[in-house]
């Protein structure tokens, strides 16, 4: 009842916690690499800065290092689901900022509620990649010219919208604190504790029930492994910015937003024919999955997470102005995503790969601010990271191929 | 091989389908029944893919009669078909590589469960792969695990799950297009004793197949087409490698064994 017949040939991890390495050790060599390269490169990056200016880690810098990432990394988790789908969107920059600078003249100008405003900016972001979503179905233009196309135009809507204002401040403290204020201690550690409970009983759950329907688990090795993991990772992050001011609200976004989408993506129909969609359209197509709805909800949900991320950068900035959302704001949310570990392909990836690449890039930009180099050395450098990411991306697919995993 | 007081399963008569100058189908006949494997056979361009599109549903034939389990039945289209329980394998598999076997297998069809009640429900992981295991075990086929990705399996693995996918949900007739085109020799004979296997769950099965040993190996009975037209319907216990070819070919031998047994 446990197993299909075994392919006598297959080589199967042996038992216990050396066997568990040795199995990781096999999957990293055939180009099974996931996330490796990402966390070994941000324990490098942590090591370099480091020992060039002790003020790197310090609770003040790394609070300020999450608090830099939050839009960068709400905007990433949109891209990585649009990657997932094997698409590009390349005006979730321009909409990040024309969203925000709707949010903030409503709220400035007219006087409309911080809340109703904020929610009208991510109304309208939804709407605008609903449109876009469905100018790709309906038309078949490629996703790469539509949402060029919306590079362009919403940009000139952001101008549009500004008027020869230029730059308009942010003072409702509905808006300004969402990325202004921070969880008094106790709050932090009651949201951390709840956490770590949901994700204890969610994985017993799981084990009970596969134990109960006879089927395979994994090995305690590796379980043990994720738990250490999850739970040090949440009690470690709690302690260091509780160290500084305390968690920041915005980053509880941030996260509060990668977790549910990870879920999304793994646990539900929705994502599963994401991930279909994007390993091959027309085998979804034939299996009856709506392609062309799930292209335009994942395009809704890209512009929405990128007004998202808009609203929060306005928030930090404390206003929005012409350049809201031009300059790398597209690039680095791209590139995180990239980093992170979702191929350009399409179909492979998860969701937290945005945060992780937004953890890379934001810590290449502020370590580098730290030691105060010149903006030339910074590009320069983010982009030698980009590229080496992206080579591995290509180099493991050829060591998945070569193993025939790919 | 006609089998006198049974009705067919699947029973065309009379298809005829023309695509602009080219009478790709003229008056063909063909049937299935029960646990029986049919090869269709024929040279390119004979009419074979034609057929099965017609079948599947995909082509809407100008004329002629489709009857499914003796009743009459009209076609408009590929999910009439699937609604029968006529299933067809092509030759691209069409499987997500990037996703495992049990994602495969219920690709479209997902099962759920509630995790707040009527609010949301999420992917019910454990009794998909319960059924994959059961499914999968029942068809022998062999797998490294339901859980492996479909791009770490090999050609005849990967046939195997498609067609698995094909059957799993209440089918009686399935198509099968090229299944062993591009496969190894053990990998071959992976996939011909699945087809056994599904003949001796009751299924009606219909391979094309260029490959004649095969053929022979698997099947019952072959039909072969020639230029739109059935030139034969063989037993293959009565009929030789030769008067297949012939009538592939068109060579005329004055065989008895043709359309003798129609």
């Amino acid at each position: 009842m446990t197993s299909v017949a075994r392919d006598p040939r297959l080589i199967a991890d042996r038992p216990g916690v050396a066997g568990t390495l040795e199995g990781f050790w096999r999957r990293v060599s055939q180009g099974e690499i996931g996330s490796l390269p990402v966390v070994v490169g941000l324990l490098l990056i942590a090591i370099v800065f480091q020992s060039l200016n002790p003020n790197f880690l310090t609770p003040r810098n790394l609070t300020n290092l999450v608090l830099q990432i939050a839009a960068m990394g709400t905007i990433s988790v949109g891209v990585v689901l649009v990657l997932l789908l094997g698409e590009i969107d390349l005006s979730i920059g321009a909409v990040s900022g024309l969203c925000a600078a709707v949010m903030t003249v409503l709220n400035v100008k007219t006087g409309l509620p911080g809340a109703l405003a904020v929610g009208a900016g991510l109304l309208l972001g939804a709407g605008i990649g609903g449109l876009q979503g469905v100018w790709v179905t309906r038309f078949r233009v490629p996703s790469f010219v539509v949402t060029l196309a919306g590079l362009l135009g919403w940009q000139g809507v952001l101008l549009y919208v500004l008027g020869d204002t230029g730059t308009v401040n942010l003072t409702d403290p509905a808006i300004t604190n969402l990325a202004g204020i921070f969880l008094g201690r106790g709050l932090g550690w009651l949201i951390g504790t709840v956490a770590i409970a949901v994700f204890l009983a969610s994985l017993a759950r799981r084990h009970r029930r596969r134990v109960a329907a006879g089927l395979a688990v994994g090995t305690r090795g590796g379980l043990v492994g994720r738990i250490v993991v999850v739970v040090g990772g949440i009690l470690v992050a709690i302690a260091i910015l509780d160290a500084d001011r305390g968690v920041p609200l915005a980053v509880l976004i941030l996260l509060g937003l990668v977790v549910f989408f990870d879920y999304v993506t793994k646990r539900t129909r929705f994502g599963r024919h994401v991930f279909a969609v994007g390993g091959n359209a027309e085998a979804a197509r034939r299996a009856g999955i709506g392609v062309d709805r799930v292209r335009v909800a994942v395009f809704t949900l890209s512009a929405t997470l990128a007004a998202c991320g808009g609203i929060l950068a306005a928030s930090r900035l404390l206003a929005v102005n012409q350049s809201s959302g031009s300059g790398d704001v597209l690039l680095n949310a791209i590139a995180a995503a990239v980093i992170g570990g979702t191929s350009l392909f399409g179909g492979r990836g998860t969701i937290w790969s945005a945060l992780l690449g937004a953890l890379v890039i934001g810590s290449i930009s502020n370590g580098m601010d730290l030691l105060a180099l010149a903006s030339s050395v910074k590009f320069m450098i983010t982009g030698g990271v980009l590229l080496a990411a992206v080579t591995i991306d290509a180099v493991s697919r050829r060591g998945r191929q070569a193993a025939g995993r790919a | 091989m006609a089998q006198p007081g049974r009705a067919p399963l699947l029973e065309l008569r009379g298809i005829r389908k023309r695509f602009g100058a080219v009478q790709a189908l003229y008056d063909v006949d063909f049937e299935v029944y029960a646990g029986e494997v049919v090869g269709l056979v024929g040279d390119n361009g004979a009419g074979k893919s034609s057929l099965i599109k017609a079948i599947a549903g995909i082509y809407a034939t100008d004329s002629g009669e489709f009857r499914f389990e003796g009743r009459q039945v009209t076609i408009g289209g590929p999910n009439d078909t699937a609604r029968l329980g006529i299933s067809t394998v092509y030759q691209d598999l069409a499987l997500c590589d990037n996703l495992d076997v049990v994602a495969n297998l219920f690709l479209g069809r997902e099962e759920a469960r509630p995790l707040v009640p009527g609010v949301v429900e999420e992917l019910d992981e454990v009794a998909m792969e319960q059924r994959a295991v059961e499914v999968l075990r029942d068809l022998a086929v062999r797998i490294p695990s339901v859980r492996t990705p479909i791009a770490a399996l090999s050609g005849g693995q990967r046939q195997s799950v498609a067609v698995a996918r094909s059957v799993m949900w209440n089918s009686k007739v399935v198509l099968l297009d090229e299944p062993t085109a591009a496969l190894g020799v053990a990998q071959t004979r992976q996939v011909l004793d699945l087809i056994k296997r599904l003949r001796g769950q009751g299924l009606g099965v219909v391979v094309i197949s260029h490959n004649l040993a095969d053929v022979f190996e698997v099947c019952d009975r072959i039909v072969v087409l020639r230029l739109g037209r059935r030139a034969g319907n063989f037993d293959v216990r009565g009929a030789s490698r030769e008067q297949i070819v012939a009538a592939i070919t068109g060579a005329e031998f004055g065989t008895p064994g043709r359309e003798g047994t129609a």
